[in-house]
């Protein structure tokens, strides 16, 4: 029926931050938390160890996942962009690039699983799985609530505010990969 | 329709009542659509309600088990049977897991904060009704999963509720291969369910208040609830990464938590403190604003110092993310960081302490009510202070050394925890009881169920306090296989506590069937039967769906008691004049 978020209240001050995105950004707030979590683990280990990572593992594809990630982060412009006009098209691009992104981390896995790189090989494989992992379900399901503003739009029910909710958690997916990336990978 | 949240209305008679919401008028809903399909605010309270205190139940049958056994070793518990070692690791992990992540969390925080949060900022519902109730239904899920792994192979999980590796992240440790993932996952969906219930709580405080309530109109038990919700959710996330690595460790074998292949047991405990502290300020805070509201009601007085209240709260959650090593003083940290930890932890106490007296301060010259709720909330006041002082002591790094993993540490927490989880609770359902069903419960028995459970909780844990400056470790479950400890004196004092606890225990009936005996047959309840100020008490009681006739504008703060110059010594918040 209404193009708010489903079962959305109606708030009856004036409010400065649409409910959504107040929502958005606790939620992206405690996902800044989880991300953190991981990556101090990962950290303690790695300065615990006397090498890291261990030898022998093999080489992450640091050059090719560079260019992957540039293809997040152009995606991450694209959603910018389809906030200001054009929404239709510019999710389009936005989901291509982000589809390249999720498309060479599959890849990127299983070349290193067939490598010997494995969760259960040393305690850096659970931890590359576990962060890189992490961050790809979660650009897998900002694509598919991205694909599903895409298709409101199309209908024309998409609301504004629920957007820009949308919008955040992407871009929280893009500015998140950076510090992940070097974490991880250099 | 595009109904855009910022849109003014007035009632709640356009608040888009879809068939599915919840929201049509009582006589379209089913049965079963009211009391478990409902997004009505006052429904998922109360069945955040009746769940925690089920769990509660569950909690405290636990306890009497294995407080039998340290009793009686050996001997079969009436309505249990024989208790073996695993048995008794798999109840007291459960009890304390239930007792903080399955009724403090969902009484105190979700069960008063959807009550409390619309019926106090003077709205009709939370901004996001559905997610409060998928909120609900998580947890009711995570309830059964932990209450289901007691009955799989090999049982229920034992590594006690902070689930240490190595001990909790492989099954031939702990020899509970289904039970320790079981627990590890309820406690996960629980999070969740928090999750959604802190950011409903959040935005609606923020987004939702009455026209002309401004931040610091705002009644401390919202306050509480919302920066608790806060402290949760800037917690929790180092601890869900924590609990999937442990997750991967128990499942499918990987090496985070295991020095062989590279990996750290230590490393848990810091996610664990992490958030653990900060967690015993996640529920501290709710039942400090139930506090609050119940003192100044019943002295008649305005709130002394609100405003260094709330700034304490905030400096107190604050640095209560800079505290957790206190937890590992001896498992290894470098004494130099240990040394830092013990200021933070002493310095924490000074806030908290803080609080005690400003609350003394408000009662200081009123006009006093020793109503049930006030005795409930005098009875936090000295009781807390006993679990903050001991915390002292625990908190000096020296001292930790010979006092950690005893029963002086469980009964510092339990002087903390009970007041908190327990008298904190009574005293906000004794409080809003009226509001809540539209009659009174009846005040002797409620009197008689006070006193008994206030001496039943020392007589438990004074002497636990001095079995554990005796040396009384906190995991042994038979102490006639420690010679040295199994002297008649020791003895005599758990028995003494196993003692208290069943008169305690044998009293809480009386509450139980008051509650819901009162629900039916109490005594009428007017709108405002302690005549006190926030808004909840100017709707009717119980709030029909939608809370206000109209819905309120504010005029005033909350504390507005015997005021120079009017008739009445009260001065509600929605009152013109
Ligand atoms: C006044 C400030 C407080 C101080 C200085 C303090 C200090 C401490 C310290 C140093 C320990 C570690 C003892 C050890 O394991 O050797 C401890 C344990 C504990 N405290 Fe507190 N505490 C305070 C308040 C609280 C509050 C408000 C709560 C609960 C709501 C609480 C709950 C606990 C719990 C549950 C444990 C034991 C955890 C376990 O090992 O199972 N404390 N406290
Ligand atoms: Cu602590």
């Amino acid at each position: 029926m209404d193009s708010a978020l489903p079962g959305l209240r109606p708030t009856r001050s004036r409010v400065l931050i649409e409910s959504e995105v107040v929502a958005m950004v606790i939620f992206v707030f405690t996902e800044v938390m989880l991300f953190a979590g991981f990556l101090s683990a990962y950290t303690i280990i790695g300065s615990g160890a006397p090498v890291w990572p261990p030898v022998g593992e093999p080489e992450l594809p640091v050059g090719p996942t560079a260019v992957a990630s540039l293809a997040l982060i152009l995606s991450g412009g694209a959603v910018m962009m389809s906030g200001r006009g054009a929404t239709t098209r510019w999710l389009g691009v936005a989901l291509g690039l982000a589809g390249v992104f999720v498309v060479w981390q599959v890849v990127e896995a299983v070349r290193l699983v067939q490598a010997g790189l494995t969760m259960v090989s040393s305690a850096h494989g659970g931890f590359f799985y576990t962060i890189v992992g992490a961050h790809a379900i979660h650009a897998l399901v900002a694509m598919i609530v991205l694909s599903g503003c895409l298709w409101r739009q199309t209908r024309g029910g998409l609301s504004p505010g629920l957007f820009k909710a949308v919008r955040i958690f992407w871009y929280f997916v893009v500015g998140l990969w950076p510090v992940l990336y070097a974490a991880v990978y250099l | 329709m595009a109904e855009s949240p910022s849109h003014a209305h007035d009632g709640h008679a356009h608040a888009g009542h879809g068939a599915h919401d919840g929201h049509g008028g009582h006589h379209e809903e089913s049965w079963f659509v009211h009391y478990f399909w409902s997004t009505d605010h006052k429904m998922i309270a109360k069945q955040y309600l009746v769940t925690g205190m089920l769990m509660g139940v569950i909690g405290a049958y636990f306890a009497y088990v294995f407080r039998m056994q340290l009793a009686f070793p050996g001997k079969p518990v009436p309505g249990y049977g024989l208790v073996t070692g695993a048995d008794y690791n798999a109840l007291v992990t459960n009890h304390g897991a239930i007792m903080i992540f399955w009724v403090a969390m969902p009484v105190l925080i979700a069960a008063f904060g959807n009550y409390l949060i619309p019926l106090m900022i003077g709205c009709d519902d939370m901004v996001f009704p559905r997610i409060n109730r998928l909120s609900y239904q998580i947890f009711a899920i995570s309830a059964v999963l932990v209450v289901a792994s007691f009955f799989v192979q090999g049982g229920a999980f034992g590594g006690a509720w902070t689930a240490y590796p190595p001990l909790s992240a492989k099954a031939e440790y702990s020899l509970t291969p289904a039970g320790s993932s079981l627990w590890l996952i309820a406690v996960a969906l629980e999070f969740v369910a928090f999750l959604l219930g802190g950011i409903n709580f959040v935005t609606t405080a923020m987004n939702s208040r009455a026209p002309g309530m401004k931040a610091f109109d705002i009644p401390i038990a919202v306050w509480m609830i919302v920066i608790a919700s806060i402290l949760f959710m800037a917690s929790v996330g180092p601890l869900i990464a924590g609990a999937l690595m442990l997750l991967f460790d128990q499942m499918i074998g990987t090496g985070f938590f295991d020095p062989d292949r590279g990996g750290d047991p230590i490393l848990w405990q810091h996610l664990f403190w992490f958030f653990g502290h900060p967690e015993v300020y996640v529920v501290l805070l709710p039942a400090m604003g139930f506090v609050a509201e119940i003192i100044t009601t019943f002295s008649r007085k305005k709130m002394f110092a609100y405003k260094t209240v709330l700034a304490t709260t905030f400096a107190t959650g604050l640095l209560s993310f800079f505290v957790w090593a206190h937890h590992q003083f001896i498992a290894g940290i470098d004494p130099r960081m240990a040394n830092v930890f013990s200021v933070t932890t002493v310095l924490i106490s000074v806030p908290i302490a803080e609080m005690c007296f400003v609350y003394i301060a408000t009662l200081y010259g009123g006009s006093i009510t020793f109503s049930v709720p006030m005795l409930w909330a005098l009875a936090f006041i000295a009781e807390f202070l006993l679990g903050g002082v001991t915390g002292i002591y625990l908190g000096s790094s020296g001292a930790d050394i010979y006092f950690h993993d005893t029963y002086f540490v469980v009964a510092h927490f339990h002087y903390t925890f009970f007041p908190i989880a327990i008298i904190g609770s009574f005293a906000g359902m004794t409080y809003w009881y009226p509001k809540m069903f539209g009659t009174f419960m009846n005040e002797a028995w409620n009197k008689l169920h006070f006193w008994v459970t206030i001496i039943g909780f020392n007589g438990i844990f004074l002497p636990l306090f001095i079995t554990g400056a005796s040396g009384d470790h906190r995991r042994i479950f038979d102490y006639t296989n420690f010679p040295e400890l199994d002297t008649p004196e020791l003895q005599s004092l758990r028995v003494l506590a196993t003692v208290s606890l069943l008169v305690m225990l044998v009293i809480q009936p009386v509450f139980l069937i008051n509650f819901f005996y009162s629900m039916f047959r109490g005594k009428k309840a007017g709108a405002n039967p302690w005549k006190a100020n926030t808004l909840e008490w100017q709707a009717a009681s119980p709030p029909p769906h939608g809370n206000f006739p109209t819905l309120p504008e504010v005029y005033r703060g909350p504390y507005e008691f015997s005021v120079p110059g009017r008739d009445e010594d009260y001065w509600p918040q929605n009152s013109p004049n």
